[in-house]
């Protein structure tokens, strides 16, 4: 039985006093220690950014690799040993902009896989310039004026990608970013977990629309699958289709609304239709949905992989280099 | 029509089909090859080829050309110019007639010089009838009137019928050549196996082009080129990216890995990426990647996971790669990147060859950024020297870069089947459980670092590509650790020295006038050139190098034994230019072209026997 403490490494972590990432590594250590996988399975690899010096604090094997090419480095890695548990470590930048190409492609290839995405719309490391998940019109040092362009929604994104996993958490609340790991771990295929962290330095308060202590439980709807979609304070707020067939918020026991009138998660369904209007949802119209958005089953490109090895081997005459060398047109010279 | 057959007893004999880039004549080409292969002949071709996949019809850039060479001894080129040429329609004509012989023979269809087609190739006047082929042998058929009328029982619709023509060519070449039909009858048979209809036609129709030469002695010569006395034993037709491919293929099975391929199609290397692919059954992962980048990114992910990795290109796929490519000069992780060169810069001239990648592969990254390179010199080495690549990749742990080249890929010639068991052994660096394990301890004499796989209890390390500190690898930002890590990469590589042969010289190893210097794809020309001169009475020799980076160990040695040393490159001088920065007090004449075509064997000579003035 592992604990979080044996994830730790001995070097020092260098990231920002009250940085976000300092909540979520809590939650991977902690995740992992509930795992219980053997230490060695695991193989953290990231790109560049913040967020990326994460293998360093991990005592288990770590890659820290180049802007933007973990997710092709972590899929050549799973295919390469099938036993690894991968976690690829991104920011908002590494993944989505430099890295745009081979996200979309890893995910539409479902290579099992856990891609852990930091979404905090700041560049950090570079020191304060606007990514592709800033909002519109922000000021940063790359757009004094305020930004021109529309963000990404990273699930949206993903979904678009044909994504079989889509969770997203806070970098504050460490419990449920362990819970959504886990289950993101174990689904087999490549999961997206957005987690959405705040840079102290270079964006502080990104994301306190929702996380603000006052309004936090009025602007975040956490999801479990199979429960209703029900969120507020006191547990009376809710989500339903409208007749056009949009998302609703709506007041349980007003108008006669009861609980049955409320969605049911279904993190299941393989149609994207809803999970699509769910990662969409923003503040203040709605509240922001966390939890496992989206975990349906499908076959994953590496046991594909394995398995089209395995069936041509069986069939093929060619078991060696010699064979190789020795088939087809040949002819003795005397 | 009356004349009588000329016979003629040739040591070599090149022949060049062209047409149509689908006209079939690569095919038509290498069908010629396999059958004199299968003779006894040494045989080399090359193909030449436009990049559009259909280029406009009957237009001079849309010539498609297989040039075959065949010899009663050693044949290291596909020749420079053709004996006899074949030529589907007016622009392969047009295209072709610079490269045959002076009263050399061509065939033509003459159904295909019709008004439109002779203004598609630019010509004014019909050049079968104005007499500017009057130095030359023209045979000019009806080849796609005769290949209708022996197909018109068959009941085959008119298109399939055209698509036969080419074998009516190669019919006429083969009794030219007194070859038989039977090689390309039985290839016939396999490839439409599936539509035996199409089978019988083209067969049909290469038995009516030979029986059509042979009946109206259409061809006024007639060559015989005896078989060639090359080594004993069991021989194949290889190309040069297959080559390379299973070059690759032999490292994995004498490392005992998998091999794992991250690649992007890029022309002319993407054949490996299509041999590599069909080998699931020797357990060889290909991953079809996003991009460039992707495909070497994958192939980093896999090697840091414990497969032997490759990642296959051309010049501007490793230009794209360049910034993973520093990523496993300091990560320290075994990696084969093949460069098969094509004419540049940027999208350059993706079918042509060229030898102007060297300084990319040397020098094409930030920082100081060692790598080994070495290069293949035929289509069939190309085994060797991925292999060998691989091996050096492996031990050294280090990506390495292999330089094949067009010309070299697409290639072809008989190759003497290798045994497995006479390839020398890959000893594989990898720590066990239990090891005192730190990921930047080296080897005291290849100053080689241990691989830990991910995987293995108790020896988990980060590795990443920021500065590490010596011996743990943890990051490190202190200026004397940057200068001992930056020397010792390059002494590393430096060291791969002591485990490659030696340079060796034909012609006069002891020294001499003048001494022709090559490296990677040039050697047929360079030999052939140097090997002529030599029997005229000229003091030559020739060093051709397969390692670049680090050179030979007697490298300065073989250079102070000649009073002029020229090198000899597809390029304006990269090769040199790297001499003169590692050979300094020598003087490297040089020898270039920039044409998207290898040398010919004549312009070496005039060149270098200037130097004899």
């Amino acid at each position: 039985m592992y604990t979080a403490k044996d994830f730790k490494s001995d070097q020092e972590v260098r990231w920002c006093p009250g940085c976000g990432d300092h909540g979520i590594i809590m939650a991977v250590q902690k995740a992992m220690a509930e795992l219980d996988y053997p230490k060695e399975s695991w193989a953290i690899i990231s790109g560049i950014g913040c967020s990326s010096r994460f293998p360093y604090y991990m005592n288990a094997y770590g890659f820290h690799t180049i802007h933007g090419r973990a997710a092709a480095i972590a899929s050549g890695a799973k295919n390469a040993n099938r036993k690894l548990n991968i976690l690829q470590i991104s920011g908002d930048g590494d993944a989505l902009a430099i890295g745009g190409n081979h996200f979309i492609h890893v995910i539409r290839r479902n290579v099992d896989m856990t891609i852990l995405l930091f979404n905090n719309e700041i560049y950090g490391l570079t020191k304060g310039q606007y990514s592709p998940t800033t909002k519109l019109g922000t000021k940063t040092k790359t757009s004094p004026y305020g930004t021109i362009e529309h963000p990404f929604n990273p699930g949206e994104l993903a979904i678009g990608a044909q994504s079989k996993f889509f969770a997203r958490s806070i970098d504050t609340n460490v419990a449920l970013t362990a819970e959504v790991l886990e289950t993101a771990v174990k689904h087999k295929g490549t999961s997206v977990v957005e987690v959405l962290q705040n840079c102290v330095i270079f964006a502080d308060g990104a994301h306190s629309a929702i996380t603000d202590k006052e309004m936090k439980e009025d602007r975040q709807l956490i999801l479990h699958h199979g429960q209703p979609m029900i969120f507020g304070k006191n547990k009376d707020k809710g989500l339903r289709l409208d007749k056009t067939g949009k998302l609703e918020v709506v007041e349980i026991g007003k108008n006669g609304i009861t609980v049955d009138d409320i969605l049911v998660h279904d993190a299941h369904n393989p149609n994207p239709f809803l999970h699509w209007m769910l990662v969409n949802m923003k503040a203040p119209e709605f509240p922001v949905a966390l939890g496992v958005i989206r975990e349906v089953e499908a076959h994953t490109y590496d046991e594909a992989l394995d398995e089209q090895i395995e069936q041509v081997k069986k069939i093929s005459d060619i078991h060696c280099m010699d064979d190789l060398l020795n088939s087809g047109d040949t002819w003795e010279v005397d | 029509m009356s004349q009588e057959t000329e016979v003629i007893e040739k040591q070599d004999v090149v022949i060049r089909f062209s047409g149509d880039s689908g006209d079939g004549m690569q095919l038509t080409g290498q069908q010629f090859s396999d059958t004199a292969a299968l003779f006894g002949n040494d045989v080399s071709t090359f193909p030449d080829y436009p990049a559009e996949i259909r280029a406009p019809q009957g237009t001079v850039g849309g010539v498609s050309g297989f040039q075959v060479h065949i010899g009663d001894e050693h044949v290291t080129t596909p020749g420079d110019y053709a004996d006899v040429l074949v030529a589907m329609n007016p622009a392969a004509l047009k295209a072709n007639l610079r490269w045959v012989k002076k009263a050399g023979t061509i065939i033509v269809d003459t159904d295909a010089f019709t008004d439109k087609h002779l203004e598609k190739a630019g010509y004014a006047a019909n050049p079968l009838t104005d007499h500017s082929l009057e130095d030359y042998n023209v045979v000019a058929v009806d080849i796609t009137k005769l290949t209708l009328e022996a197909l018109k029982e068959t009941g085959l619709d008119q298109k399939s019928m055209l698509r036969c023509k080419n074998m009516f060519a190669l019919g006429m070449t083969y009794w030219m050549f007194e070859r038989s039909v039977e090689h390309s009858e039985a290839f016939l048979d396999m490839k439409f196996a599936k539509k035996p209809a199409i089978a019988a036609a083209n067969k049909l129709v290469l038995r009516a082009g030979y029986n059509y030469a042979a009946n109206v002695h259409a061809l006024a010569v007639h060559f015989k080129v005896a078989p060639a006395a090359i080594e004993k034993g069991k021989y194949r037709t290889i190309t040069g990216n297959k080559a390379t491919a299973w070059g690759l293929l032999a490292a994995a099975e004498k490392a005992g890995l998998p091999l794992f391929c991250g690649s992007y199609p890029i022309t002319p290397a993407t054949d490996i990426l299509h041999e590599l692919a069909l080998r699931r059954d020797l357990g060889a992962k290909t991953y079809q990647a996003e991009d460039e980048i992707g495909g070497i990114c994958t192939a980093i992910g896999a090697s840091y996971a414990g497969n032997f990795a490759v990642t296959t290109t051309s010049g501007p796929g490793l230009a794209l790669k360049t910034e993973a490519c520093g990523l496993a000069v300091m990560a320290e992780l075994p990696l084969v990147i093949v460069d098969v060169q094509r004419g540049g810069p940027s999208t350059g001239l993706p079918t042509k060859t060229e030898q102007a990648d060297l300084m990319q592969a040397l020098y094409g990254r930030n920082g100081e950024s060692p790598m080994p390179v070495i290069a293949a010199s035929t289509s069939g080495n190309c085994f060797d020297y991925a292999f060998m690549a691989g091996k050096i990749a492996l031990e050294h742990m280090t990506p390495v870069i292999l330089l094949t080249d067009g010309f070299l890929a697409n290639g072809a010639q008989p190759w003497l089947i290798p045994s497995m068991a006479k390839l020398p052994e890959i000893k594989l660096r990898i720590a066990k459980e239990g090891d005192d394990y730190h990921p930047y301890a080296r080897d005291p004499e290849t100053l080689a670092r241990t691989w830990a796989l991910p995987g293995t209890k108790g020896l988990e390390h980060r590795i990443g590509g920021l500065e590490k500190m010596n011996i743990t690898g943890n990051i490190s930002y202190v200026p004397e650790n940057h200068q001992v890590m930056t020397d010792l990469r390059a002494e590393k590589v430096e060291r791969i020295a002591n485990d490659i042969p030696l340079q060796e010289v034909y012609g006069n190893p002891d020294g001499g006038e003048v001494l022709v210097v090559g490296w990677g794809g040039t050697y047929g020309h360079l030999y052939s050139a140097v090997k002529e001169l030599r029997k005229e009475g000229k003091d030559v020799s020739l060093t051709h190098f397969n390692y670049i980076n680090p050179l030979p160990r007697n490298t300065k040695e073989i250079f102070a034994r000649y009073k002029k040393i020229i090198v000899c490159e597809l390029n304006l001088g990269q090769f040199a230019s790297y001499l003169r920065s590692k050979c300094p007090g020598f003087e490297f004449l040089q020898c270039n072209k920039v044409a998207g075509l290898p040398f010919t064997v004549a312009e070496v000579k005039e060149k270098v026997g200037q130097l004899f003035n």
